[in-house]
C-alpha cells in the first residue's frame, strides 16, 4: 500500500507541471495571436499608452515572449509556478489589485456547499436507481431507469437548470408563495428562482440537484452495468453455494465489488462537476467560483479567469489522486500490483 | 467538462475500445466475416426504430445547417422592432424573437454554425487523435509512453474550464476558434480508444502472420489493424457529435462562444432566457431542437454500438 | 441472521437418516434464452452412498456443471430453470424444500468446489473474512473465534503459515494453494456431500496431483460422499468407485470404474478411452471421436450421439435409448447396441 501511495505521488508531480504548462500554453498562444488581453477591459476606447502600460505590467502580461507567436514563455512559467507553489501562493490579482486567492475564498463557500449537494443528491439517488435497474435486468425499473437516464444525459446543463429555474423557482415558487400556511423557507427558500443571502443553504438545494443531474444519470447507468455484471460472477455463485441468505449475497458479496467503480467515477467526476458548478452558478445567480469565473470572462478580466481556473485544475488533479488511493483501499488487487 | 464524459460513459463506462468487430483477415478468408459483420450490422440498424428515427432527425438537422433555403425563404435579419416577441402563427411558425426577427428562420440557420464547429472537431479529433492512438498502440515502447503521458495531461484538464480560459483569452469566438478548442481539449478521448483497439489488434495471429510474410508498417497499420479500430471509433465519433453540439451552446451561453449578430440555437437560448414566463415558445423551440439533436447523437451511437459489437449478438 | 444459530437440521419433515445421501432422479434442465430452449440436462439420475466417489465424466457442454449447480440449488434463474425431477438428500426432496431451508442444506449437508478458484473467491475480502462467514453465519460464531477456526482449516489443507496467510487477499495466493482454501470453503462446516466440479482443471499437472490427493485423503477421514465432475478420464480412473458418462444432458453409461476401463459399453465412452494417449500403444495413430457435440437448442432426434457413432443404424436415429440397457446388475447403458460395443474389441 505505501509503495503504491508513494509511485502515485511521484507520478503526480509530472501531471501536476505539464497540466500547468498546458494551460499556460493555451493561454500564452491566445495571447500571442490577438494581442494584449488588457485592450478588451476598456472596450471601444483607446486607453492612454502609459496607463495601458500600467495595467499590462500590473496584470503579469508584460513578459515580452507574449508578442512572439508560438514562443512557450518557459521563463514566464517557472515566474509563475514559482509564485503558485511558494508558502503564499499567488495566482494573480483583478482589476482592482485584489488577488485571486482572495476572490475565491470569499466564492469558495457557496460552491463547496453546491458541489456537496449535487454529489449527495448524485450518489444517493444515482447509486439507488442503478441498483433498483440492475438487480431486475429487463423489468420495467430497468428500463425506466435506462430510458430516463439517456435524456438526462442529453439535456444540456445549462438548459436543464433554465428550465428547472423557470419552471420550478418561479412558477411553481410564485404558487407555494401565494400559500400562506407554507414556510417561508421553503416557498422563499428552496423554491426561489435563485440564490437567497436570507437563505444561503435553502436556496442551494435546487441548484445543486440540477448540478448533480447529468451525472447522477451517468452513476445510475454505471452502477446498473456494474451490479449486472457482478451478479454473474463466480463468487457470487459461491456466496450462494454458501448458504448465504439472499441479502447477504447481495448486500455483501454483489454490492462491495460492484460499487468500486461507481465511487471511482464520482470521485473523478468533481473535475466536471466544477466545470458544471460554473453554468449552475451562472444560472441561479449564486455568488460562488464558477459565476466568478462568468463574470469575468465577460468582462474580459482574463487574469482573474487565469488565476481562478488554475486553481480550480489544481483542486481537480487533487481530488483524482485521492480517489486513485481511495480505489487501492477499496479494490486489494490494486494495491498489490 | 460534464457533458462529454458523461455522454461516453452513458454508453456504458468504459469506452468501446478493444472489443471491436472481428477484422479483416484476408489471409485467413476473413474479409467474409468482416463485411458479413456490416452487412449484419446496417440490417440490424435498419429494424431499429431508435436509430432510424434518431438517423431521420439528424437528417433534418444537417439540412437545415447545409442548405437552410431549403426550408425557409424568409431572411433571419430582416427584423423589425414593432414585431417583437410575437406569438407562433400559421406564417411565422416560431413566431418573432425579441428584436421582430423571423425566430422560425433563425431556428433553421442556428442549425449551421453548431453543426460546423461539431463537425469541424470530430473530424479533427478523429483524424488526428486517431493517428496519434495509432501510433501510440502500433510502435508500443517510448512513442507509446509520450503520448500516452501527453493524452493524460490534456485529460486532467477539465474541457469546460480549458475552453473558458482559452475563448476568454483569445477574444475572436468564431467557429474556428471554437473547434479548435473544442478538438485541443478532447483529441485524447478518441487516441486512447485507437490505442487500445490496435495494441489488441497487432498481437493477433493474422497480423503476425502478415509480418512473417514481408507487409510494411504502413501495410499493416492500415490494411490490417486499422480496420479494426474503425467500429469503437465509429461509435465513439458519432456521440462526441452530440456533445459538441451541446458544448457549443453551452460556451455560447456563458458568453464566450459565439456572439450576436451571430445565429445558434445556444445564442437563441441566452438572449432570450428571461422571456420564459411571458413567451415560453422562445426558449421552448431552441431548446427542443438542441436536446433533440444531442438525444439523436447519443440514441445513433448506442445503437451503433449495439450493432456493431459483436457480444450484444 | 440468528434464524441460522443451532440450526437442527433433523427438524427438516421426512429427513431419514438411513437413505442415501444423494439421490437425483430423472432431472431435467433448461435454460430459456433469446435464441431458443437450451436442453441441458434431460433426465438425469444417480445416486451416490456414504463414502462413495462417483464420478460424472463428459465434454464440456454436456451438462454436469448444470447438474451440479442444480443440486446445490444455484442455478442462473433465468435463464436456468430444473423442469423436472428430484434432488433427494437422505430421501427429503431438496426441490419441494422452502428456500430458508435449501439454504441451510448448502454448506452444511452438501458443499461444492469449484472449478476455477479465481474467480470464485471474492477479490475483495481476504480469504478469513470468506472462510470465517461460513461460521457466523451457520454457526453463529464470533469474528474471533471464527478466526481461529479459519485458521485450523488452513492448517488442515496444508497452507503453510496459515496464522497470516489467513489476512491475504485470493489475489495473493498461488493456483494451488488458492484451490486448497476452496477446498477448505467447502468443508468448513463438515458437509456429507462434496461436488468438486472440475477441481484441478486450472492447474499444473503436478499440482492436480497434490490437490487430488489431499481431496482423497480427507475424503477416506470424513467417509464423506463426493461427486467429482470431470473431463479428464485419468483422474477418474485413480479416485473413483462409480462412474456417469454424460453427453447432451443424458448419463449414457453408468458402471464400476474398472469395468469401463475395461469394456465400455457406450460407443461414446469407448471413444473418450481411445483417444487418451497410452504409451503401449506408441507409434499408432490416435483415435478421435469425430464431429462436435451437438447444440443443445437443437438435439438430435433419436440417440443423441448418433450423428457421430460408427455403430449408428436407422434406429438409432429414431428411438432414442430409452430405457437404459441393463449391462450387468450394476452396469447400465443407453446403446441400442451395447453389446457390440462391449464385445467388438
Amino acid at each position: 500500500m505505501g509503495r503504491y501511495v508513494i509511485r502515485r505521488l511521484l507520478q503526480f508531480i509530472p501531471t501536476v507541471l505539464g497540466t500547468m504548462f498546458l494551460l499556460h500554453y493555451i493561454t500564452s498562444l491566445a495571447i500571442q495571436f490577438s494581442g494584449n488581453p488588457v485592450r478588451a477591459i476598456f472596450g471601444d476606447r483607446t486607453p492612454p499608452p502609459a496607463l495601458l502600460a500600467a495595467v499590462t505590467e500590473r496584470l503579469g502580461y508584460g513578459d515580452p515572449c507574449l508578442d512572439q507567436k508560438g514562443n512557450p514563455c518557459f521563463g514566464l512559467f517557472l515566474d509563475r509556478m514559482q509564485k503558485i507553489f511558494s508558502l503564499n501562493p499567488d495566482f494573480g490579482v483583478n482589476l482592482r489589485l485584489r488577488p485571486v486567492t482572495e476572490l475565491v475564498s470569499d466564492a469558495l463557500p457557496y460552491t463547496l456547499k453546491l458541489l456537496v449537494i449535487a454529489i449527495l443528491f448524485q450518489s444517493i439517488v444515482g447509486i439507488a436507481a442503478g441498483v433498483w435497474a440492475g438487480l431486475r435486468s429487463g423489468s420495467f425499473a430497468d428500463n425506466l431507469v435506462k430510458i430516463s437516464t439517456v435524456f438526462l444525459i442529453s439535456v444540456p446543463i445549462f438548459v436543464l437548470g433554465l428550465v428547472v429555474r423557470e419552471f420550478v423557482g418561479v412558477k411553481f415558487g410564485n404558487v407555494l408563495r401565494g400559500q400562506e400556511w407554507i414556510p417561508e423557507v421553503i416557498s422563499r427558500g428552496v423554491f426561489s428562482p435563485g440564490f437567497k443571502p436570507d437563505y444561503p443553504l435553502a436556496s442551494l438545494i435546487i441548484p445543486g440537484m440540477v448540478l448533480g443531474a447529468v451525472s447522477l444519470a451517468t452513476t445510475a447507468r454505471l452502477t446498473r452495468t456494474s451490479i449486472m455484471e457482478n451478479l454473474r460472477a463466480d463468487y457470487v455463485r459461491t456466496a450462494r453455494a454458501k448458504g448465504l441468505a439472499n441479502k447477504r449475497v447481495i448486500g455483501v458479496h454483489t454490492l462491495r465489488n460492484s460499487l468500486i467503480p461507481v465511487i471511482t467515477f464520482i470521485g473523478v467526476d468533481i473535475g466536471s462537476s466544477m466545470a458544471g458548478a460554473v453554468v449552475t452558478e451562472t444560472i441561479f445567480n449564486v455568488p460562488g467560483i464558477g459565476r466568478l469565473v462568468t463574470l469575468a470572462a465577460r468582462t474580459g478580466e482574463s487574469s482573474v479567469v487565469i488565476g481562478v481556473v488554475t486553481m480550480l485544475v489544481l483542486v481537480v488533479l487533487i481530488a483524482n489522486l485521492l480517489v486513485d488511493i481511495l480505489y487501492a483501499v477499496l479494490d486489494p488487487r490494486i494495491r498489490y500490483e | 467538462m460534464s457533458d462529454l464524459t458523461s455522454a461516453g460513459t452513458a454508453i456504458g463506462g468504459a469506452p468501446v475500445g478493444g472489443d471491436g468487430p472481428a477484422p479483416e483477415t484476408p489471409e485467413t478468408g476473413g474479409k467474409d466475416h468482416n463485411a458479413s459483420l456490416w452487412a449484419d450490422a446496417r440490417r440490424q440498424l435498419v429494424r431499429d426504430p431508435v436509430f432510424m428515427l434518431s438517423f431521420l432527425y439528424v437528417l433534418v438537422v444537417g439540412s437545415m445547417a447545409a442548405f437552410p433555403s431549403l426550408w425557409t425563404s424568409q431572411d433571419p435579419r430582416a427584423c423589425s422592432t414593432d414585431r417583437s416577441r410575437i406569438p407562433p402563427s400559421g406564417d411565422h411558425p416560431f413566431g418573432f424573437d425579441i428584436l421582430g426577427c423571423d425566430y422560425y428562420s433563425h431556428a433553421i440557420y442556428g442549425a449551421r454554425p453548431s453543426m460546423i464547429i461539431a463537425i469541424m472537431a470530430t473530424g479533427a479529433m478523429v483524424l488526428i487523435g486517431g493517428g496519434l492512438g495509432l501510433l501510440a498502440g502500433y510502435y508500443g515502447g517510448w512513442v507509446d509512453t509520450i503520448i500516452s503521458r501527453v493524452m493524460d495531461i490534456f485529460l486532467s484538464l477539465p474541457f469546460l474550464l480549458g475552453a473558458i480560459v482559452f475563448l476568454t483569452v483569445i477574444k475572436r469566438q468564431n467557429p474556428y476558434t471554437i473547434a479548435m478548442v473544442l478538438f485541443l481539449l478532447t483529441w485524447p478521448v478518441i487516441a486512447r480508444i485507437i490505442r487500445g483497439s490496435v495494441i489488441s489488434g497487432k498481437d493477433l495471429d493474422y497480423v503476425q502472420a502478415a509480418r512473417a510474410v514481408g507487409a510494411g508498417n504502413g501495410r499493416l497499420m492500415f490494411r490490417h489493424i486499422l480496420p479494426n479500430a474503425i467500429a469503437p471509433m465509429l461509435v465513439y465519433a458519432t456521440i462526441v457529435l452530440g456533445a459538441f453540439v451541446a458544448a457549443e451552446a453551452t460556451l455560447t451561453f456563458l458568453g464566450v462562444g459565439l456572439q450576436p449578430p451571430a445565429q445558434s440555437w445556444g445564442i437563441m437560448i441566452s438572449v432570450h432566457q428571461v422571456y420564459f414566463l411571458e413567451d415560453p415558445w422562445l426558449l421552448l423551440f431552441p431548446c427542443g431542437l438542441l436536446v433533440g439533436t444531442v438525444l439523436s447523437f447519443i440514441l445513433m451511437g448506442d445503437a451503433l454500438r449495439d450493432a456493431l459489437d459483436p457480444k450484444f449478438r | 441472521m440468528s434464524t441460522d444459530v443451532n440450526v437442527k437440521m433433523d427438524a427438516i419433515p421426512g429427513l431419514d437418516p438411513n437413505a442415501m445421501p444423494l439421490q437425483v432422479k430423472d432431472l431435467h434442465v433448461e435454460f430459456r434464452t433469446r435464441n431458443g430452449i437450451a436442453h441441458a440436462v434431460n433426465g438425469v439420475s444417480f445416486d451416490l452412498q456414504p463414502g462413495e466417489t462417483r464420478a460424472i465424466l463428459g465434454e464440456s457442454g454436456c451438462g454436469k456443471s448444470v447438474t451440479a449447480q442444480a443440486i446445490m440449488g444455484i442455478l442462473d434463474t433465468p435463464p436456468g430453470f430444473v423442469t423436472g425431477g428430484e434432488i433427494l438428500y437422505r430421501g427429503v426432496d431438496l426441490l419441494k424444500l422452502p428456500e430458508a431451508q435449501r439454504r441451510k442444506v448448502r454448506a452444511n449437508k452438501i458443499a461444492m468446489i469449484f472449478q476455477d478458484a479465481l474467480s470464485a473467491l471474492n477479490p475483495v475480502f481476504t480469504v478469513g473474512f470468506q472462510l470465517g462467514e461460513l461460521f457466523r453465519k451457520h454457526r453463529g460464531m464470533s469474528r474471533k473465534d471464527a478466526k481461529a477456526r479459519s485458521i485450523e482449516l488452513l492448517d488442515l489443507v496444508k497452507i503453510p503459515a496459515a496464522r497470516q496467510r489467513v489476512n491475504e487477499y485470493p489475489h495473493q495466493f498461488s493456483g494451488g494453494m488458492r484451490q486448497r482454501v476452496m477446498i477448505a470453503m467447502a468443508l468448513a462446516l463438515d458437509p456429507e456431500v462434496l461436488i468438486a466440479d472440475e477441481p484441478t482443471t486450472a492447474l499444473d499437472v503436478t499440482v492436480q496431483a497434490q490437490i487430488m490427493a489431499l481431496l482423497a485423503e480427507l475424503q477416506r477421514e470424513r467417509n464423506m460422499s463426493l461427486v467429482l465432475i470431470t473431463h479428464d478420464m485419468g483422474v477418474v480412473a485413480d479416485v473413483a468407485d462409480r462412474i456417469s458418462v454424460m453427453y447432451a444432458g443424458r448419463v449414457i453409461e453408468e458402471a464400476p470404474v474398472n469395468d469401463i476401463y475395461a469394456s465400455p459399453a457406450h460407443p461414446y465412452t469407448k471413444g473418450l478411452l481411445e483417444s487418451i494417449p497410452r504409451l503401449d500403444l506408441k507409434g499408432q495413430e490416435l483415435s478421435a471421436i469425430k464431429g462436435l457435440p451437438p447444440v443443445l437448442t437443437n438435439i438430435p432426434r433419436g440417440c443423441a450421439f448418433n450423428p457421430r457413432c460408427r455403430y449408428a443404424q436407422d434406429v438409432c436415429r429414431h428411438d432414442p435409448p430409452v430405457p437404459l440397457y441393463q449391462v450387468s446388475s450394476a452396469r447400465t447403458a443407453a446403446c441400442h447396441f451395447w453389446k457390440e460395443v462391449k464385445g467388438d474389441e
